[in-house]
């Protein structure tokens, strides 16, 4: 095969690849093969390597979050039923996998006051890209609003999808002091080719945004208002639906779902009965049998993609099953006061840390378990000190913000106790 | 079935011509074959179509179909009751089912399309 496709070796197929990113020690298991028992030290001691979250205090998120997630959760996702099994492309043959993920809707729906969900996207970033998506098709515009103050990471996957399908990314500013998006700047960009204004809420940098504002503006254009929420946030601030939001997105990772190196995730995606049709992937529906029985069904299936390919809004038609799954039994066991205290344990937490650490505070706003500190020193040198002493920093924003070089963005959750938060200041300052 | 007094496309649409004015729906053969329909998706008022271009989508429980404009012109009007009501395009396609109305760019396409007994010729096909 090697003389058919001309190379020499399988060295050779790999040559493209830069020596500097290839793994160069010996892999974990060597040639000769070792026992389960040895390879499982090996991982063991592969993994020690690695900072945890249970030995080491976190104050990284970011979009990541390290939440206490209930024991309930694994109880019931290691159901070898739920565990197994993929989205269901059989559907009506797993009632209880439909079941499950239209509880998941209808507590997304609950929580973001929003008429309907679909069964999740991949994360946040695919989320709120398939929103933008949405937006262009229901407007026939082409041009997307972004604050500054969302994701950066999530901005490159909107900018992914833009270079492909033609759209084009305006994105406005924040005010320096205050960290929340810049609605003068916002307004002075809205032009009449908008199809959307996006908006994270809290923002990347923790505060809360003014949703409404920018909401109202969107629809005096006839474009779309579309937030990124954090799904705890929501335990006390007012739902999206409530303040004139079309599509609601958001990361569902602090729903139950462990940090886990970024993944998987689980995308939220909501919107109102108007725009019901435009949302992408997989909805599960509730109907009766011929024997009028209750029953439930993927349903709207006309608009997928396997169906209409070539007319399809979305390629996505699938969902992330069983971390939608996690997110359902995450919400069912906390309950609304649940939820209430888990972020109201964050916010006083934070403001505690905020308070601590008031003279290094870099913006104003009101935020809720995040805010952003300028440090005196470098960012790396100061999370290598607290990793020293078993913490985990916050995250360098000069790597996305370079007018934000030496400032660090403090995510303090329930998990975080009050001799944590001042073990942090004492080694910050 | 096929009023006499209409004309219509191969794509299964109906049109009524009322001096400059077309008025556009989907015949009976066309709803009866989609089965209950749950949603129409119409374009918005102003928008221009050439003629057998696409114009909306038909959204049956079973099934989702391109609607074409017969005739090229400018949408004047379109049927917003749809959005509430789309059964009705089942249960009197040629009456309140009515989807868009369009003023015609060029009426002599019209003596294009189908007579009624042309239409039923195709059908039996």
């Amino acid at each position: 095969m090697f003389s058919q496709i001309g190379v020499k070796s399988v060295d050779e197929l790999f040559k493209a690849i830069p020596e500097k990113v290839k793994i160069n020690t010996v892999g974990v298991v060597p040639p000769s093969g070792i026992s389960e028992l040895e390879l499982k030290e090996t991982l063991e001691y592969l993994s020690k390597k690695n900072k945890n979250t249970k030995e080491f205090v976190s104050f990284l998120g970011g979009g990541s979050y390290n939440h206490f997630i209930p024991s309930t959760v694994s109880h019931i996702i290691r159901k070898s039923e739920f565990y197994t099994a993929y989205t269901p492309y059989q559907p009506e043959i797993s009632q209880g996998m439909l079941q499950s993920i239209f509880e998941y809707q209808s507590l997304i729906c609950d929580l973001t006051g929003m008429d309907a969900a679909n069964a999740s996207m991949y994360d946040g970033a695919t989320a709120l890209a398939e929103a933008a998506s949405s937006a262009v098709h229901f407007t026939g515009k082409n041009e997307i609003l972004v604050s500054k103050a969302v994701n950066p990471n999530y901005r490159k996957v909107l900018n992914t999808y833009a270079a492909g399908a033609g759209w084009k990314v305006v994105e406005f500013g924040y005010q320096q002091s205050l960290g929340i998006s810049d609605f003068y700047d916002a307004s002075k960009k809205m032009s009449d080719g908008i199809a959307c204004v996006i908006l994270a809420n809290p923002n990347f940098f923790g505060c809360i945004e003014d949703v409404e504002k920018f909401s109202a503006v969107a629809r005096a254009k006839g474009a779309l208002s579309i937030i990124t929420i954090d799904p705890i946030s929501l335990g006390i601030l007012k739902r999206p639906g409530d303040i004139g939001v079309d599509i609601v997105t958001g990361e569902g990772q602090s729903l139950g779902l462990p940090q886990s190196f970024g993944g998987p995730y689980l995308g939220i995606f909501a919107v109102k009965k108007d725009h019901l049709r435009l949302m992408p992937g997989r909805i599960v529906g509730e109907t009766v049998d011929t024997k009028g029985r209750r029953g439930y069904v993927l349903t709207l299936q006309a608009r997928e993609q396997h169906i209409r390919r070539e007319k399809a809004f979305s390629n996505i038609c699938s969902n992330e099953a069983l971390c939608a799954l996690a997110a359902t039994v995450y919400l069912a066991t906390m309950g609304k006061s649940g939820l209430r205290d888990v972020a109201n344990l964050c916010l006083q937490k934070a403001d505690y840390a905020k308070k601590k650490l008031s003279n290094l505070v870099a913006f104003r706003s009101p935020s809720f378990k995040e805010f952003v500190l300028k440090t005196s020193k470098p960012v790396d040198r100061i999370n290598q000190l607290l990793l020293d002493n078993k913490m985990i920093g916050g995250l360098d924003l000069g790597k996305y913000y370079p007018e934000l070089k030496d400032h660090m963005l403090i995510a303090v959750t329930e998990m975080v106790k009050k001799e944590d938060i001042d073990r942090l200041s004492g080694l910050i300052f | 079935m096929y009023p006499g007094n209409l004309k219509y496309s191969k794509e299964h649409e109906w049109v009524k011509v009322d001096s400059i004015t077309a008025t556009i729906g989907i015949t009976s053969h066309a709803q009866s074959e989609l089965g209950d329909i749950v949603y129409v998706e119409l374009p918005k008022i102003g928008a221009k179509f050439g003629a057998m271009k696409e114009f909306g989508v038909v959204e049956s429980v079973k099934t989702v179909s391109t609607l074409y404009c017969p005739v090229s012109g400018e949408v004047t009007e379109v049927n917003s009751d749809l959005s509430s009501k789309p059964e009705v395009v089942n249960s009197d396609p040629y009456g309140q089912g009515w989807m868009i109305k369009v003023k015609l760019s060029d009426p002599s396409e019209v003596d294009k399309l189908l007579s009624s007994k042309e239409y039923e010729a195709l059908l039996k096909k």
